[in-house]
């Protein structure tokens, strides 16, 4: 027991004169929270302050571009700006080089009278399936001349899809109206009366959005319950850098050869590098947390709000830690150099963090990608951290994940131990 | 089980190879040491000297032939022998983030020794090889010579009965060679065996009262050093060396 205590005094002794190492460990995820939060949580804000902006040209002279153009404002997710009159693409691309803005649209000069004409042909076709006379004359002019979404090349094709949604209903609500007033004329001789309009085109079921939970905390998921435990996770792996490289310092440095002729198994010195590590890496879960919780919400950003379950987050946090750990000794004990155990310890972690889930949710992963997605211990870490800080679950409902993750850090341990003995350093 | 024998070490018919090589290292060789000796291993380059030395401190193993210490078999008894014997590498074998009082303290508890222990031998051993001063400097800031002293005082705190010591003194100043080799004449008068190899032959007619001259994977001469001067009618062990082994270049690739 002195020995392994003596041994842990060691290892700390290295691990704080190790400035780098320590940079490393702490300063640098902590700053990935920080700067991944607050950017992730901008995009969370998307549909109340960070608005995009949208530049309108609009050719049309007629009164229904102007409803479009209120409709896409009353979507609540851009903020629109007008271009002078006959604004045209050449003109419209200049300003989004100009990164005036990332969206713009042009709306055709027959846009009014299109939808006009179509609106009168379908409620002729209405009246007539109704059994009475429609006006003959109208019919359907055809299609207008579509509606120009200019983008900046940058933006992901999910927010474009969703602003393409957003166009797609207010282009909608525009038509529909048009078509109601057209019936309503056609059979009252009389127009529409707005509250009656109002009345019909509004949507009178609300969308509730309800998070799924296990406790019935019905909190609204943000940016920071989604990054803080996936880059805490990414942290604690990263510790592969330090301790991968500790590992192969002591193996190719003169030391290692006196532990091997001490009456000593080297196996004492693995497991205090374990509880070593481990308890860094508590530290770095207990630091980053502390940050959600307490100086998020200086910075602007949602407070972190931790688990009821505390001893449920404490063994996901244990088991964490003593994967990331045996990830990393296995790493030093196969890596024939520091730079190897660097090199393939680092990208192999932000392949893992990748696949596993912590840079793009796992549910969107599809055919063998799925597969793989299992074989990531850091998807089993970030499943069982989800269960707990999003879903309010309990240890119970952690253990699914947690049972996997310990398997793989049990195999991970037996690949070490049958490294050092063909390697005969055991 | 520990048989009473008057050898530290006895090499019995040991043959060994290295994976890869046709070449055999050695072959059916033998050698003892008497319990007590001050002997030196010395060879030119590539003459199996580190080879020799690794397999009698357990860091190599061979499947033909024996190697026991004090009647121990390496190999077969891994922590009764490494108790034995300390080892003292040509590299600098500790952590130099660490300082002698660190090092010490972590080294003596994997040598089986209690705090107690470690910190009587920390104080003495730091005085011996004068780092009281710097006991708490990290050793990276040491020079050469002073991290050689720490190289030694790590090898012997566990007071062992042999001492493998692999140029103990390489690029070290005159006053710290001096100083060394007097702490191993005295180590070696309170009964430990000295295992000591070196290019520096001066230094070993110093210290050494037996010696092997080994060539080749053989040992080609192994004595009381002034017999195997008078039998071999040469003046220094240097002469003898190259009588033995002769002139030319032995680069070890």
């Amino acid at each position: 027991m002195f020995k392994l205590w003596a041994t842990m005094v060691k290892d700390v002794r290295v691990l704080l004169r190790d400035k780098v190492g320590i940079l490393l460990m702490f300063i640098m995820p902590v700053l990935l929270v920080i700067v991944v939060t607050s950017i992730q949580n901008s995009t969370f804000q998307l549909m109340n302050k960070n608005k995009l902006v949208l530049l309108v040209s609009n050719q049309d002279k007629e009164e229904l571009s102007n409803q479009l153009i209120q409709a896409i404002d009353s979507v609540g997710m851009f903020r629109v700006q007008q271009l002078t009159h006959g604004a045209d693409a050449a003109a419209v691309n200049a300003k989004l080089h100009n990164k005036e803005a990332e969206l713009a649209i042009i709306i055709p000069a027959d846009f009014s009278v299109k939808v006009n004409s179509r609106a009168q042909a379908s409620a002729n076709k209405a009246l007539k399936s109704f059994g009475l006379d429609g006006d003959s004359v109208r019919h359907d002019t055809g299609a207008s001349n579509p509606i120009s979404l200019y983008y900046n090349p940058v933006l992901q094709e999910q927010l474009r899809l969703s602003v393409q949604g957003a166009l797609r209903s207010a282009l909608q609500l525009v038509e529909s109206r048009q078509t109601l007033r057209d019936l309503y004329l056609s059979i009252n001789d009389k127009p529409l009366p707005a509250k009656l309009e109002r009345e019909m085109l509004s949507s009178k079921t609300e969308i509730n959005q309800m998070p799924v939970s296990r406790n019935g905390n019905r909190l609204i998921p943000n940016a920071t319950q989604h990054n803080v435990p996936a880059w805490t996770i990414f942290a604690m792996f990263f510790i592969v850098m330090s301790l991968g490289g500790s590992v192969v310092r002591e193996k190719v440095s003169g030391s290692f050869i006196r532990l091997k002729t001490m009456p000593t198994n080297y196996l004492v010195a693995l497991l205090s590098k374990q509880i070593t590590y481990l308890a860094v890496t508590m530290i770095q879960a207990l630091v980053i947390f502390a940050i959600g919780v307490w100086l998020f919400p200086f910075m602007n950003l949602p407070a972190l709000n931790i688990p009821h379950a505390t001893g449920a987050l404490i063994l996901v946090t244990l088991c964490t830690g003593w994967c990331a750990v045996s990830y990393a000794i296995c790493i030093g004990v196969f890596a024939k150099t520091q730079e190897q155990a660097n090199g393939f310890g680092a990208v192999s972690i932000v392949i893992l963090a990748a696949i596993g889930g912590l840079m793009v949710p796992s549910y969107v992963v599809s055919g063998p990608m799925k597969t793989l997605v299992s074989f990531s211990p850091l998807h089993w870490c970030i499943e069982a951290y989800y269960d707990l800080f999003l879903e309010g679950g309990k240890l119970s409902d952690a253990l699914a994940n947690i049972i996997p993750l310990v398997a793989i850090t049990l195999l991970l341990q037996l690949v070490t131990i049958v490294g050092l003995k063909r390697k005969n350093l055991i | 089980m520990a048989i009473m024998t008057p050898w530290a070490v006895d090499i019995s018919n040991l043959s060994f190879r290295y994976p890869g090589n046709e070449m055999p290292s050695f072959t059916n060789l033998n050698l003892q040491v008497l319990k007590g000796e001050r002997f030196g291993l010395f060879g030119p380059n590539g003459a199996g000297k580190t080879t020799l030395m690794n397999l009698m401190t357990g860091l190599l193993t061979s499947a033909e032939g024996s190697i026991t210490l004090d009647g121990l078999k390496v190999g077969a008894h891994k922590n009764r022998v490494n108790k034995l014997f300390g080892f003292v590498p040509q590299d600098f074998s500790f952590y130099q983030e660490l300082s002698p009082a660190e090092n010490l303290e972590f080294f003596g508890a994997w040598y089986g020794l209690n705090s107690n222990q470690i910190g009587l031998k920390t104080t003495e051993l730091l005085q011996i090889m004068g780092l009281e001063e710097v006991r708490d400097k990290p050793v990276s800031e040491f020079s050469g010579g002073m991290k050689r002293r720490v190289n030694l005082a790590i090898g012997v705190i566990h007071n062992p009965e042999i001492l493998f010591l692999d140029e103990p003194t390489v690029g070290v100043d005159v006053q710290t060679r001096h100083a060394i080799i007097n702490y191993l004449l005295e180590l070696n008068k309170n009964g430990t065996t000295l295992i000591y190899t070196s290019h520096q032959l001066s230094e070993a007619e110093d210290l050494c009262n037996h010696v092997a001259l080994m060539d080749k994977g053989q040992i080609m001469a192994h004595d009381n050093l002034d017999s195997l001067l008078k039998q071999h009618k040469q003046q220094d062990l240097e002469e003898l060396f190259l009588n033995l082994t002769g002139k030319h270049f032995r680069d070890d690739v």
